[in-house]
C-alpha cells in the first residue's frame, strides 16, 4: 500500500468514525455498584429501600430533645415548623391540622424524609438505629406505635397509617390505573 | 418576538385630557421609581452627554425598581430571608411574556446550595439496562432542546383561598409562576442511554439540595416527549436559585416535579410516595379527603395591569396580564369590566406557545364609577379558569394548592384598585 493509499484509508476511517451513529459510550460512564449504594437512598411503600437496623420509641425520644424540639417543640407540637402530632379528626374542618399522624398516609415516608432531609442544618448526620428510633419516637407521639415500641425494615412497612385512605388519586394519573394495558 | 399591534377596540376618547393620560400610566408599569421632577417641557429634558463606561455586566438603570418579595406562609410577608421558604415575582412591573432571569420566582426547600459544576454529577439507574454516571460536560455535548415554558408553584394564588386581603399586589396574589427559555437534554434521549426497561413507567427524580426533594413522575407519552434536563435558563447557565448546574423541566407540570439540582433519577414500576407528594402538595377537600397526583398546572390568568394597590384615572386604561396553562396553548383570553356580568375577548401578544405565559391586553375607557375587573382563560383543550365560587364548591378552602380561579380587582371611586373575593 502506497502512502498516498495509506493516508486516503486513514481519512475514510476518520469520515466513517464522525459519520457513525453517536454511541451510548459516548456519553457519561457505567454507573458501578458502589456509585448506586452510595446514591441509592430512596425507600418505597413497600417498604423496598429500607436498611438493616432498628430503633426504639425510648431511644427516639432523647434523639428528639437533641436534634429535632428546637424546631418541632417537645413532643413534636408547639415549634416554629411542622407540627408532627396531634390532629387527628380535623382533616374536615375549617381549621385542618396535617400532621405525621393525622395526615401522612405511610409510615415507610417519615423514615425516608428523615433521613434524606434531617435535622435541617446537618440531613444524613443520624445513624440508620437514629432514624429507626426517631420514625418509632414520632409514630408513638401519634399513638400509632406505643411508647415502648420499636421498628425496623420489617415493621415499618406493615404499620397502617390512621389515613392510608385519605387520598384520592387525580384520575389522569392514577397509578392504580396508569399504563394498564387496556 | 413579534408582537401583533394593538387593535383600539373603542375608541380613543375624544376629551381624553392629558393629565388624565399621564395620571393612567403612573399606576406603575415597568417599575420606574418616581423621579425627582417631570420634564414639563422638552426644554425640562436633561442635556446629552457621555456616559457611564462600559462594562462587562450590565445592570439595571437605578430608576427601575423591581425586586422579587421574600415570603413565608401566606399573609407572611417581607420576611428575613432566613425565614423564606419562596421569593415571588413583581408581575405588576413587567411587561412582555418572558419574566427576567433574576425575577423568576423561587421556591427552596432548604436554601439554595453552592455547587461546583465540575463536581455535580447526574446518576441513572434503576430499572435500566445500563446504569450510568454524566457531568455536567457530558450533557453539553448531548443534543439538545430549547423551549419557552412556565414554572408554576401549587402555592401560587394562595393568598386568596379563604380570604381576600385587600392591601396586597399582584405579586403578593400570583408572583409564584414566570416563563423563562430554557434550555437542555430531552428525557427521552436519556432514556435511550441508559435502556429503561419494559415496564419501568415511574421515575423518581431528586436534587442535590439538603432537603434531597425527590418526586416520583409518570412516563406519559407527553412527559416522555416533552421533558427534558435544563442547564440553561434564558441564553446562559442556570441561576444557583433556579437548580444550577442542571435541572427537570417538566412543562405545564407542578412546580415541585421541576427538581432543581437534579442528581439522581431512577426508573421504577410504582410511585415512591415521597413527602413532597403525600405529606406536601396534596390538596385537602372539604370532606377530608386529599386529592394526590394533581400533577398538571391548571388553566389560569391574571390582570396585572391595572392590579392591586394601584389607582387608575378616569378615561382611557389599558388592560394587560397573564394567561397560561399546563395543558397546552392559550385559545382566548376574556375580560369583564363590570364585575363578570359581560366579558369582552382580549389580544394575545404573540407568540401564543404551549404551555407558556402569554401576554393580553384590551383598551377600557373607565367612567369613575366602582367596578370590578376580572379576566378569565380558555385553553386549547376547552378548559376554562373557573369562577371563584364554582371553583371552591368543588375545592372547598383548605387545598392550600392548585388555586386557579379568576382574579377579580375591585376599583372604588377614587379609582383604587384592591384585591376582593367573587
Amino acid at each position: 500500500m502506497s502512502s498516498h493509499d495509506k493516508l486516503l484509508l486513514a481519512g475514510v476511517l476518520a469520515l466513517g468514525l464522525l459519520a457513525a451513529p453517536a454511541l451510548a459510550f459516548d456519553f457519561g460512564r457505567p454507573a458501578t455498584p458502589q456509585d448506586i449504594k452510595l446514591w441509592d437512598i430512596d425507600v418505597g411503600p413497600d417498604g423496598k429501600g429500607l436498611p438493616d437496623g432498628s430503633g426504639t420509641a425510648v431511644q427516639g425520644k432523647q434523639i428528639f430533645a437533641d436534634n429535632c424540639a428546637a424546631c418541632h417543640g417537645d413532643n413534636g407540637v408547639g415549634g416554629i415548623k411542622d407540627r408532627l402530632a396531634g390532629g387527628q379528626g380535623t382533616l374536615a374542618s375549617n381549621m385542618p391540622v396535617k400532621t405525621v399522624g393525622s395526615f401522612w398516609p405511610y409510615a415507610t415516608t417519615l423514615f425516608d424524609y428523615i433521613r434524606r432531609a434531617m435535622p435541617y442544618p446537618t440531613p444524613g448526620s443520624l445513624s440508620t438505629d437514629e432514624t429507626y428510633a426517631l420514625t418509632a419516637y414520632i409514630l408513638s407521639l401519634n399513638g400509632i406505635v406505643p411508647a415502648d415500641g420499636k421498628v425496623d425494615r420489617d415493621s415499618l412497612p406493615k404499620i397502617r397509617m390512621p389515613n392510608r385512605d385519605g387520598f384520592i388519586p387525580e384520575a389522569e394519573f392514577d397509578p392504580a390505573k396508569l399504563f394498564r394495558k387496556k | 418576538m413579534t408582537t401583533r399591534a394593538p387593535i383600539d377596540l373603542l375608541p380613543r376618547p375624544a376629551k381624553l385630557s392629558r393629565r388624565g393620560f399621564v395620571g393612567g400610566l403612573s399606576a406603575g408599569i415597568l417599575g420606574a421609581a418616581a423621579t425627582e421632577a417631570n420634564a414639563e417641557t422638552l426644554a425640562d429634558v436633561p442635556d446629552r452627554g457621555p456616559g457611564a463606561d462600559l462594562s462587562a455586566h450590565s445592570e439595571r438603570s437605578r430608576f427601575a425598581k423591581l425586586d422579587r418579595i421574600p415570603e413565608a406562609t401566606p399573609g407572611k410577608r417581607n420576611v428575613d430571608p432566613g425565614d423564606a421558604i419562596n421569593s415571588k415575582t413583581p408581575h405588576q412591573k413587567l411587561v412582555g411574556n418572558i419574566t427576567p432571569t433574576d425575577l423568576h420566582y423561587e421556591r427552596s426547600h432548604s436554601g439554595v446550595p453552592d455547587i461546583d459544576p465540575a463536581q455535580h454529577r447526574l446518576l441513572i439507574h434503576g430499572m435500566v439496562s445500563k446504569p450510568l454516571v454524566f457531568s455536567v460536560e457530558d450533557l453539553k455535548r448531548m443534543p439538545s432542546v430549547t423551549r419557552v415554558v412556565f414554572i408554576e408553584c401549587t402555592g401560587n394564588g394562595w393568598e386568596n383561598w379563604k380570604k381576600a386581603d385587600p392591601d396586597v399586589t399582584v405579586q403578593n396574589t400570583h408572583g409564584l409562576v414566570s416563563t423563562n427559555e430554557w434550555t437542555g437534554v430531552p428525557l427521552k434521549f436519556l432514556i435511550d442511554l441508559v435502556a429503561r426497561d419494559k415496564g419501568a413507567n415511574w421515575m423518581l427524580a431528586e436534587g442535590g439540595d439538603g432537603a434531597g426533594v425527590d418526586r416520583s413522575i409518570p412516563l406519559t407519552d407527553e412527559i416522555v416527549n416533552e421533558a427534558f434536563v435544563a442547564y440553561g435558563q434564558n441564553g446562559e447557565p442556570l441561576r444557583p436559585a433556579h437548580g444550577f448546574p442542571m435541572r427537570l423541566l417538566m412543562p405545564g407540570f407542578e412546580g415541585n416535579l421541576n427538581i432543581k439540582w437534579l442528581r439522581r433519577l431512577k426508573f421504577g414500576n410504582a410511585p415512591w410516595m415521597t413527602r413532597w407528594e403525600t405529606a406536601r402538595y396534596t390538596q385537602l377537600l372539604a370532606d377530608g379527603k386529599a386529592r394526590q397526583f394533581q400533577l398538571r398546572m391548571e388553566t389560569n390568568s391574571v390582570i396585572t395591569q391595572p392590579s392591586g394597590m394601584m389607582q387608575i384615572q378616569p378615561g382611557y386604561n389599558r388592560i394587560s396580564g397573564l394567561a397560561w396553562s399546563g395543558h397546552g396553548k392559550i385559545a382566548k383570553v376574556e375580560i369583564s369590566t363590570d364585575g363578570a356580568k359581560s366579558w369582552k375577548q382580549a389580544q394575545l401578544s404573540l407568540p401564543v406557545l404551549s404551555k407558556a405565559q402569554v401576554r393580553f391586553q384590551m383598551d377600557w375607557v373607565w367612567d369613575g364609577k366602582p367596578t370590578r375587573i376580572v379576566s378569565r382563560s380558555t385553553d386549547e383543550k376547552g378548559n376554562v379558569q373557573p369562577d371563584r365560587q364554582s371553583f371552591i364548591a368543588a375545592m372547598g378552602t383548605n387545598a392550600l394548592f392548585h388555586y386557579n380561579a379568576q382574579q377579580t380587582w375591585s376599583i372604588d371611586e377614587a379609582g383604587r384598585v384592591r384585591n376582593v373575593l367573587a
